[in-house]
Formats: structure tokens, sequence, C-alpha cells
């Protein structure tokens, strides 16, 4: 059985994933910003007893290459592995939209048009005729609504009727001395068929496609007729402004024939705007934000992880007393029981809460369109940094993960503003970090846990522990500008979205069951090896003294240059599998060490903490060194899949690191003149 | 009267009548609909002044100030 192989276009941030996601049953991420899809993606269905192959082709404007995704998409649709091209559009947007429809007819025969979010043009008083687009346009056309679930099922019949259809799709007309200058190129382009010999041609003359890719007879032929059309005023700016110019006068032609706009649509979405973004509110809606969301995790976290700890501790108790019972040599049941099983359970106790909570949270904001706003309003500090306004959404990315955030950075078109981004996206606490901050935080700087006023103190703290990553950000991009990576800030071009009312039952099951469930699996799996390493550690001696201790003693003299001690620093250390690990590692190693404390929340947490030489400095340096240390291996490994380099990856490596340090240094120092002994 | 794009303030609605930038950045603006005769509105600017937003084609963009200083539109 034949497979059918059906790509899918469309301008950035129109629901291409969400229909994917739809046709295969697959979980593409999916968020309300331009971009989101950064490489293509590929999923397969049946219906109707034949099988059928997707491609989810990066977003673009438009097909005449001018970033990696547009080349991309163009590249696949010219190589004609496609039997059907699905060009979906935004109903809201839709002559824009109609400019790609019309350069991928130019390619391809095989195309139907999909409009999509139809629900929202409705509601903000857009209509349009969809028999009459389909006639103008020459190929077939749906409307539908992707995000609702009869969405992408109405696309099913329209393609099987579509792989059938024989289209006579609309093809644009272009000034004569253009045309006639294609007629002598094409016998020349070695092409498969016509439509794409022309196709070629066009691109060709207008500069899209560089002649060095060309042969030497058809870069002689196209040197003359450039020639020939620059005596008739044609450069080669011209020729391409006008081939553009034709596409959009049609695409506003069919447009002014097809779509009806009420006025004052969208005025919900201006009005939100002037607050949101507006010179008075724009700065404090976006701290107020954060803050509330960082207020919820914590308040949220704190009965489910002592109710975890409880159960999880209880049951290594129990199994404990179990084995202590029998004649098991001990070494045999405490290692994995005190070794494996303990690391486990702090990683699930103590970080899984603030995950399962800020996560959903956060895809709610991405959900909702407000992050490309945050990006608006913070374009103008980057721009001072020579940096992308965008380095904010990949920022944002990082607060989810930081191995996410840095592929994210491909949606920076500009070489050396990508790198400025990839390396300081580690400055963003992520999601692995957060659950560090927050325990530190509420130990050691809110006098008694639990009340109302202590969780909004520890909001607050946590707010400017992320501000602080943010000042740390836009401080080294400055420096990597001035550096290594000098150079202008070059034009970018930012879209905001359509405002849309968030799916949050879907949000919460797709963030806590395909999200969270995936961190904390590598998070565990990073963490019995760790649990095991240490428990060995601890329980090998060397003349005497345990490895664990030689180790930490080792390490202690310059962690306490730092503000830290030797634990801690090791527990970084094991933390590059996932940064999950660290606080769970630290415990746990302090546990071996010392007494056995009963810990059924923070506050004994602390005096074990106490107990092991903590102040409030220590916890000072280990927020510091929480948010700007090595990046997690898996970033790592993005870090030089993204770039290629070994260079770069160790550059990523090392800067926030030396920040970190050098912070944590001059914290100490500052601290050690202030409070003397 | 010819202006540049970056000079109309939010509220104004202007026609584009020319474009001075070259390569790549021209490309992208003529792709999201700056080209001759199309209507732009100024929607706001960022609270620190730059980049401003556009109603360009039924969506909104973002330019920083140079962006939008090679854009020439002339009053409605």
């Amino acid at each position: 059985m034949d497979i059918v192989t059906i790509a899918l276009m469309g301008n950035p941030n129109v629901g291409k994933s969400t229909l994917f996601n739809g046709l295969t049953g697959m979980r593409q991420h999916t968020g309300n910003w331009p971009g989101k899809t950064v490489a293509q993606a590929e999923g397969y269905f049946e219906h109707n007893g034949r099988a059928y192959r997707v491609i989810d082709l990066p977003g673009c404007y438009s097909l005449m290459a001018h970033s990696a995704e547009e080349e991309v998409a163009r590249d696949y649709i010219l190589s004609g592995e496609a039997n059907l091209t699905i060009v979906v559009c935004d109903a809201t947007c839709l002559e824009r939209n109609l400019n790609l429809v019309l350069q991928t007819m130019e390619i391809t025969d095989r195309v139907l048009v999909c409009v999509n979010l139809m629900d929202e043009a409705r509601r903000n008083g857009i209509s349009i005729d969809l028999p009459r687009l389909a006639h103008r346009l020459g190929v077939p056309v749906i409307g539908l609504t992707a995000r609702s679930k009869e969405g992408p099922k109405q696309l099913l019949p329209a393609m099987e009727k579509a792989l059938a259809a024989e289209n006579t799709p609309l093809r644009p007309t272009y000034p004569k001395d253009i045309e006639d200058a294609v007629r002598e190129l094409i016998p020349l382009i070695p092409a498969k068929d016509k439509v794409r010999r022309k196709y070629s041609a066009l691109r060709l003359l207008d500069g899209t496609i560089p002649p060095e890719d060309a042969d030497l007879l058809l870069r002689k032929r196209l040197e003359a007729q450039h020639r020939a059309l620059e005596q008739k005023g044609f450069h080669i700016q011209r020729i391409s402004d006008d081939i553009t110019a034709v596409i959009s006068s049609i695409a506003h032609d069919i447009c002014s024939d097809t779509v009806k706009r009420e006025c004052g649509s969208f005025a919900r979405d201006r009005r939100i705007d002037k607050l949101l973004t507006g010179p008075l509110l724009g700065f404090p809606a976006m701290l107020c934000m954060l803050a509330v969301i960082l207020w919820l995790t914590i308040t949220g976290a704190n009965c489910p992880s002592q109710l975890l700890s409880r159960v999880l501790f209880g049951f290594q108790d129990k199994l404990l007393t179990i084995c202590r019972g029998t004649a098991l040599p001990p070494w045999l049941y405490e290692m994995p029981l005190l070794g494996i099983y303990r690391v486990v359970a702090w990683v699930v106790a103590v970080m899984l809460p603030p995950m399962a909570i800020f996560f959903p949270m956060f895809t709610l904001l991405e959900d909702l369109g407000y992050l490309p706003r945050v990006a608006f309003n913070l374009d103008r500090c980057f721009k001072g940094c020579k940096a992308c306004g965008k380095q904010a959404l990949t920022m944002c990315m990082g607060f989810g993960c930081n191995a996410v955030g840095v592929t994210g950075c491909r949606i920076i078109d500009s070489p050396r503003e990508r790198l400025i981004a990839i390396i300081t996206n580690s400055f963003v606490p992520c999601n692995g970090r957060f659950p560090t901050l927050i325990a530190i935080i509420s130990m050691f700087f809110v006098s008694a846990s639990g009340t109302f006023a202590a969780s909004v103190t520890s909001a607050l703290l946590l707010t400017g522990v992320i501000l602080l990553g943010i000042l740390m950000t836009l401080l080294v991009s400055r420096l990597l500008s001035a550096t290594m990576l000098r150079g202008i800030p070059t034009s970018f071009t930012l879209e905001l979205p359509p405002y849309r009312p968030p799916q949050v039952g879907k949000v919460i099951v797709r963030s806590v069951l395909d999200r969270t469930v995936f961190v904390l699996g590598r998070a565990v799996s990073a963490a019995a090896p760790a649990g095991l390493i240490i428990w060995l550690m601890a329980n090998i001696t060397i003349k005497g003294a345990s490895l664990l201790s030689l180790c930490a003693g080792f390490l202690d003299p310059f962690a306490h240059m730092l503000g830290l001690d030797g634990v801690i620093l090791m527990a970084f250390v094991l933390g590059f599998p996932a940064n999950e690990i660290v606080i769970p590692v630290m415990l746990m190693a302090y546990m071996t060490e010392g007494t056995l404390v009963d810990y059924s929340s923070l506050s004994e947490l602390r005096a074990l903490l106490l107990q092991n030489g903590w102040s409030w400095t220590t916890a000072v340096s280990m927020l510091l060194f929480s948010l700007m240390h090595w990046p997690c291996a898996t970033t790592c490994l993005t870090i030089k899949k993204e770039t290629g380099s070994l260079k770069w990856t160790l550059v990523s490596l090392i800067t926030p690191t030396l920040m970190g340090m050098t912070l944590c240094l001059l914290f100490n120092m500052a601290a050690r003149l202030i409070i003397p002994g | 009267m010819g202006r540049r794009l970056c000079d109309i303030s939010p509220g104004d609605i202007a026609v584009v009548s020319g474009m001075y930038s070259q390569g790549s950045i021209r490309r992208r603006l003529r792709d999201i609909g700056f080209v001759e005769g199309a209507e732009v509105e100024c929607l706001m600017k960022s609270p620190l002044g730059d980049p401003a937003a556009y109603l360009i084609k039924g969506a909104v963009i973002a330019l920083r100030r140079e962006d939008a200083a090679s854009v020439m539109v002339e009053g409605k």
C-alpha cells in the first residue's frame, strides 16, 4: 500500500501544529506565538484504509527564502515529494496568508487551502465567502477551527477530495519584460516539469536563487537577460519588487472580493494591549504576573510536598524495619533503600509539586498570547545590549527547560544574536531549578512558613532572583556584543497574535501528562544512579574516612571561598545530568554523615542544614550558584547540536559558571566585611 | 506629503508609498504586507518608546524604529 504524503504549510502561528496533532494524534507542543515549530515534524495516520504521512513544515511568510525556515519549506515543496500541500491560512488576516498560497500554487497544482481560525474570525466580525475563494484560486478550500474537536476531522474528506481533484490554480502573470526573460531562461532549466521550470527561472531572475547554483550556460544567459532588463529600467531590486507587487495585488483583489470585515474588529484586543503594553502598566503588569504565578506555585506546592514526603518516607521506614528483621546483610537492603530509593523519593516529594503547578500556568500564559507582548515590552532593553527582542521569547521558553529555550533560539535570524541568546539562556532558572530556589528561600528567608505573609514574601524574593537572572542575561549579552560577538543589532519583525482564550483543561492535562512526567522521568533516572554513588561514597572508607567526606573535604576550601561547602559543590557536580537532583543529593549526603532527622517539613530540613554549618550567607550563595552555574547535560548537548561547535558549547558552559562564582565570591567578601567573624 | 512610518503616532492611519531598506528585511517587510498602497495603522508604542506595533493587512507587527524609518508613508 502506498503512503500518501501531505505537507502542512502556512504563516507562523496559524495552527499548523494543532492540525498536525489532530491528524496524527501526536503531541507537538503548540503555543500562541509565531515560530513555535522550529524543526519540521513528521507523523503518520490512517484513514479509510489508506496510510498518510504528514510533514509539519516550519511557519513562513513567503517562499522567497530569506530565513532558514523558509528555505526548508520551499525546498520541500520544490522536491515534489508531497502528494498534497495543505496551506493553512489565518482567517483573521487572510490577505497576507494568500501571498503564500499564491506562491505555493506557482510550484505545485496539488494544493488544498485550509482557512483556519474561522471561529476567531466570526467572533471579530469577519466573514469569508469560501466557495467564491475556491473559485477564484482554482484549488479546493475548506474552512475550519483546528482547535475544536471536529476541526481536524473536517479536514479528512476535503483532503481525500483534493487528492483526486484536477486543479487549475490561479497563476500570476508578471510584467511583459519579466515574462519574456523567463521564457528565454526556461529551456535551460533542469527542473522536472514546466511549472517548476518557470518557478526556478523567476527565482533566478529576482535573485532568490543565487546564480552560482546554475550551470555555466544558464548563468551566461541569465547575465544577458539581467543586462537586457536593466536597460529597460528593471534592476534586480525592481524585478523582485514587481514580482511581489503582482502577487500582493492579486491577494488584495481576491480578498476585497471574498472577505467582509465589520469595523471595530479586535477592539477588545486593542484595549487589553493598551493596558498590558502601555507606558504606565506594561512593566508592573509583567512583574505582577510573574509574582502571582510564583506565589501560586509556592503556596500550591506546600501541601502536596509534605503529603508526598510523609507517604514516601513512611514507606521507606516500613521497608527498612521489615528488612532489619531478616537475616539479610545490611548493605544489601540499605544500598537500594537509603541510596537509590531515598534520593528518588526526595526528587518526587520536593520537585514534583512545584513543577506540576508552575508549568501548566506558564503554558496558559503562552496559550493566551501574552509572551510576544513580553518581547515587545522588553525589546528596547535587548536593543540596548545589541541583541534581538525575540531573545525574550527564548528566555520564556527557558523557564520551562533551558534545552527547549536553546532550540527555540532558531527563531532569531541573525547568527550573532542567536549565539548570544543561546549562551545566556541558562541565566533563566528552568523548571528543574525553581523548586531548589523555592526550598532555600522558604527555609531561610521567611520567618514563619505556612502563613499568607510568608508565602507572599517568598514569591517576592523569588521574583527578585529571577530579575537578577534577567539582569545578568542583559549584562552578559552586552558584554558578549562588545567582545566575542561584536556587531550591530539587525532588523527584525515581531508579530503580536490575537489573544486567544486558553484551553484550560487541555493545557493542564497536556502539560502535566507530557511535560511534567517527561521531566520527572529524566530527573528520576538521573537521581537513581546519583543516589547509588552517594551511598557508596558514604559507605566505602579509606583509612577510617568515608569517600564522601574525603571528596567533600577536597572541594571544601574552594567551596568555602564561594560561601558554599564541599557537599553542596559536589551535589552541583553530581547534578550535571539534571538540576532537579541537586538538593536531594545534598540532603542525602548530609544525612549519611550526620544524624537522621524526622523529615516531614521544610523546618526540619532547615534544622539539618543548620546542623551542617549553614547560615544565611550559605543560603544566598546557594541561590546565586543555582541561578548561575553550568547548564545541565541535556542543555549542553542541545547547545552542541544547535551551534555545531565545541567552542560555543564551552563558552556557554563557562560563562554562567564564571558569573556565578564571581558573584558568590564578591557577595561573601562583602558579607565578611559587614559581619566580621 | 511623504513621511516615515516611524514618525506616525499611535492612532494614525497612513498608506505605504515606498521603501528604502535593502536585502532580506526589505523582502520580509514586503512579505508581511508593506507594499505600495497598503494601509497601515500605528497601534501603540512599547513602554520604553521603541518598538512600535502596526496593524498591517489584519495582523499586528512590531517594528524597531530603524526598520520603520525605512518605510515611507503618505497621510490618508
